[in-house]
């Protein structure tokens, strides 16, 4: 392979797990933002997107259907926790973190109890081969990275067109004054909470035809989105978004030309540069 | 004494020189119901983490011979009880696992770890308890001789022997440029050197090397460091990622793929008609022991594939979705039946140095664990100071989405020069 084919080949795997990571780390950075917490159990909604998914798709043998079905069942997991997990400890900073953490192996635990050990792979809804001078690409990957922006679009359009989307900022802005003016804030945590974690649980449907789902698989999934989050800026989506595609297109073409292993140390190193020139992340309040 | 030359030919029970104490099974034992204390046997089990696929058909191997055992009259007339703990296939736990079995569980003896790092940590700690230790790892870490007089792998051929066995038939067959992809631990090291030395020495060189961490869930980029003068693809992946792996690697490649030269394990727990892997016909496939019914008929493969509830392809009889890790679980069986042989021809009876002693002299004296229904896979010359058995390997193609045994090795094309000598060791 030459070296253009080299840099192609990265960048293009740069963009789609950088697009699978933006849809994780958005969750993330949406509760970060409107409910001021840290999601330690993120990642486990992303792996429990795609185990549904597996469990969806063997019985319905769609993977639409689990396209559908996964994000949903998550939703609803995620809401129930909210509102009997968080709202009963009122979000306190420090509870909170040691209360997702429980959440993370309840989670995990289940999912090992009742699906098991095991690897189990979803049919891609579609299958084909793309042939580029030099290498061959999974067609399905660059269906995956298209779905991502599409979802990425209509969650842009969310936040900014509709109700919902302005209480989540106005929520988001100031919490007691955003409730003076009638925003029902209790359930805009709840539905920025049950967001955050569909829109793992989706990337989880959309990435376990190209790696199975396996209990273990969240723990990737958190890191990477907690990198993303702090490189954006806290609570910044547009910084989460930006951080996502640069550490996707870091990590990608780092990894075909260097090792693996140096391209997540690079990865970590980017964190650190960022937040020692911009403390408050890329896009984020500077903080004093 | 016969040759080995005429054992392996034979290929079925033989009788064994009178002068040499060796375990040899009896043809069938007496079903006389187990009675007294319970011989109980620690299983060090990968139940979660990395190698949880393999853990839930080790255990599901276990319990088989272990229930075959109590059928048929137990060890030494006395009940089999599995004693399983669960390691996370995990080093550091699996260090505790030994020290739990050993000294709160007070088992008599403990086996059936497989991931070599796991086994690398655990096993000094086996020699400090002075409790027998027997892995089912495929390791060369036991036959090298870094481990102790303790542990022993009596139920699988290691990975030197393996590859020293096979890489004659790859440089012949597929070509003289080979690529290693492999995974970046201990047991990939087995493969990366013995394999890279035995091709070297028939003329055969590495192109490149491709080391993949353990914990790695896409593999796109790495395919582009194969070169692409490369003859054969050299490749072997564990951990839950395999499927992923063949698959990525098929589409980097389509229809201009190298030779392929894959072991069982980038697809072991993984069905060879699943999307995304039509690539794969007409590649070869190492196993230890054929997936496929036909591709060992014996009557004992057959009764050893039905006690573990396997079917003719593979898999679980009750999910046949549920593919077993066949060429390796059969090393469980073998080993349970060889701590049965040599606790009933050592006289052993319970924990303590003199009985362990006992136990560990009478398994460094066996020669030959002969086929049958206790040893399935086949006869295995076994070498005392190296604490090792020797089998022997199958080359298998994939043909009409099935794997089909192509080439069938002796036992003596895997047997290198031994460099170690535990007898040497104290007790």
């Amino acid at each position: 392979m030459t070296f253009g084919e080299h840099l192609f080949l990265g960048l293009l795997e740069g963009v789609v797990s950088g697009l699978i990571l933006a849809l994780t780390a958005l969750g993330l950075s949406l509760v970060f933002g409107v409910m001021r917490i840290v999601n330690v159990a993120h990642g486990e909604f992303f792996m429990l997107g795609a185990v549904v998914a597996w469990y969806a798709s063997s019985l319905t043998g769609s993977f639409y259907a689990a396209l559908l079905v996964a994000p949903v069942v998550v939703g609803a997991v995620a809401l129930a926790a909210e509102r009997f997990i968080l709202r009963p400890i009122e979000y306190a900073p420090e509870a909170t973190i040691v209360a997702t953490i429980g959440l993370l192996y309840i989670l995990q635990q289940v999912v090992l109890s009742v699906y098991g050990p095991y690897a189990r792979p979803v049919n891609a809804p579609v299958y084909f081969r793309v042939d580029f001078p030099g290498f061959g690409y999974s067609g399905y990957k660059l269906v995956v990275a298209g779905v991502a922006a599409v979802l990425l679009g209509a969650l842009w359009l969310l936040v900014t067109r509709t109700r919902l989307g302005l209480y989540m900022r106005a929520t988001q802005q100031d919490r007691e004054i955003a409730q003076a003016f009638g925003v029902p804030v209790d359930r805009i945590y709840g539905a920025a909470f049950a967001l955050g974690a569909m829109l793992a649980a989706a990337a989880g449907v959309l990435i376990v035809p190209v790696q199975q789902a396996h209990y273990l698989m969240g723990l990737d999934a958190l890191l990477l989105s907690f990198m993303a989050v702090i490189i954006g800026g806290v609570g910044s989506l547009k910084g989460t978004l930006v951080a996502a595609l640069l550490i996707g297109l870091v990590d990608g073409v780092m990894s075909v030309f260097f090792s693996p292993t140096l391209a997540k140390v690079g990865a970590s190193l980017l964190v650190a540069f960022v937040l020692v020139l911009r403390p408050g992340g890329l896009f984020g309040e500077e903080s004093p | 004494m016969k040759t080995a030359g005429a054992l392996v030919g034979a290929g079925v029970l033989t009788g064994i020189g009178s002068t040499v104490p060796s375990l040899i099974p009896k043809a069938s034992a007496q079903p006389a119901k187990p009675s007294g204390k319970a011989l109980r046997v620690g299983f060090q089990v990968h139940r979660t983490g990395i190698g949880a696929i393999y853990g839930a058909w080790y255990e599901r191997t276990a319990n088989a011979a272990v229930k075959l055992m109590n059928e048929t009259g137990g060890i030494a007339g006395r009940p089999v009880e599995l004693v399983a703990e669960d390691d996370g296939t995990d080093p550091k736990r699996g260090v505790e696992v030994v020290e739990k079995l050993a000294q709160q569980a007070k088992v008599d003896f403990i086996f059936g770890t497989l991931f070599s790092n796991v086994v690398i940590a655990a096993a000094p700690r086996a020699g400090e308890l002075k409790i027998p230790y027997l892995v089912v790892s495929e390791g060369y870490h036991v036959a090298s001789g870094k481990l102790n007089r303790y542990i022993f792998q009596p139920g699988i051929t290691d990975v030197r022997a393996q590859v020293s066995a096979l890489a004659p038939w790859i440089v012949r067959n597929l070509g003289k440029r080979i690529t290693m992809v492999y995974p970046d631990y201990a047991f990939g090291y087995d493969h990366r050197d013995f394999f890279g030395a035995a091709a070297k020495r028939l003329g055969g060189n590495i192109a490149a090397l491709v080391p993949i961490p353990l914990t790695e869930t896409s593999f796109t980029k790495y395919f582009p460091r194969i070169p692409r003068n490369t003859d054969v693809v050299y490749h072997v992946m564990v951990g839950p990622g395999v499927l992923t792996f063949v698959r990525e690697m098929g589409e980097h490649f389509g229809a201009r793929r190298q030779k392929l030269f894959g072991f069982i394990d980038s697809l072991e727990g993984v069905d060879i008609g699943s999307s995304g892997l039509e690539f794969l016909e007409g590649s070869y496939i190492w196993e230890a022991f054929p997936r496929y019914a036909d591709g060992y008929p014996t009557r004992y493969e057959a009764f050893y594939r039905s006690r573990v509830g396997v079917n003719a392809s593979g898999a679980s009889q009750q999910d046949g979705k549920n593919v077993s890790a066949y060429s390796h679980m059969f090393g469980v069986w073998e080993t349970l039946f060889v701590i049965k042989e040599a606790v009933e021809q050592s006289g052993y009876e319970s924990p303590g140095p003199k009985d362990y002693r006992a136990f560990i002299e009478t398994l460094e004296r066996a020669e030959w664990f002969n086929e049958g229904n206790w040893h399935p896979q086949g006869s295995k010359r076994f070498v005392g100071r190296l604490h090792q058995a020797f089998g022997r390997q199958f080359v298998s193609q994939v043909q009409n989405k099935k794997l089909k045994v192509v080439f069938r090795t002796k036992i003596e094309d895997g047997m290198y020069p031994p460099e170690a000598d535990y007898t040497k060791q104290p007790l």
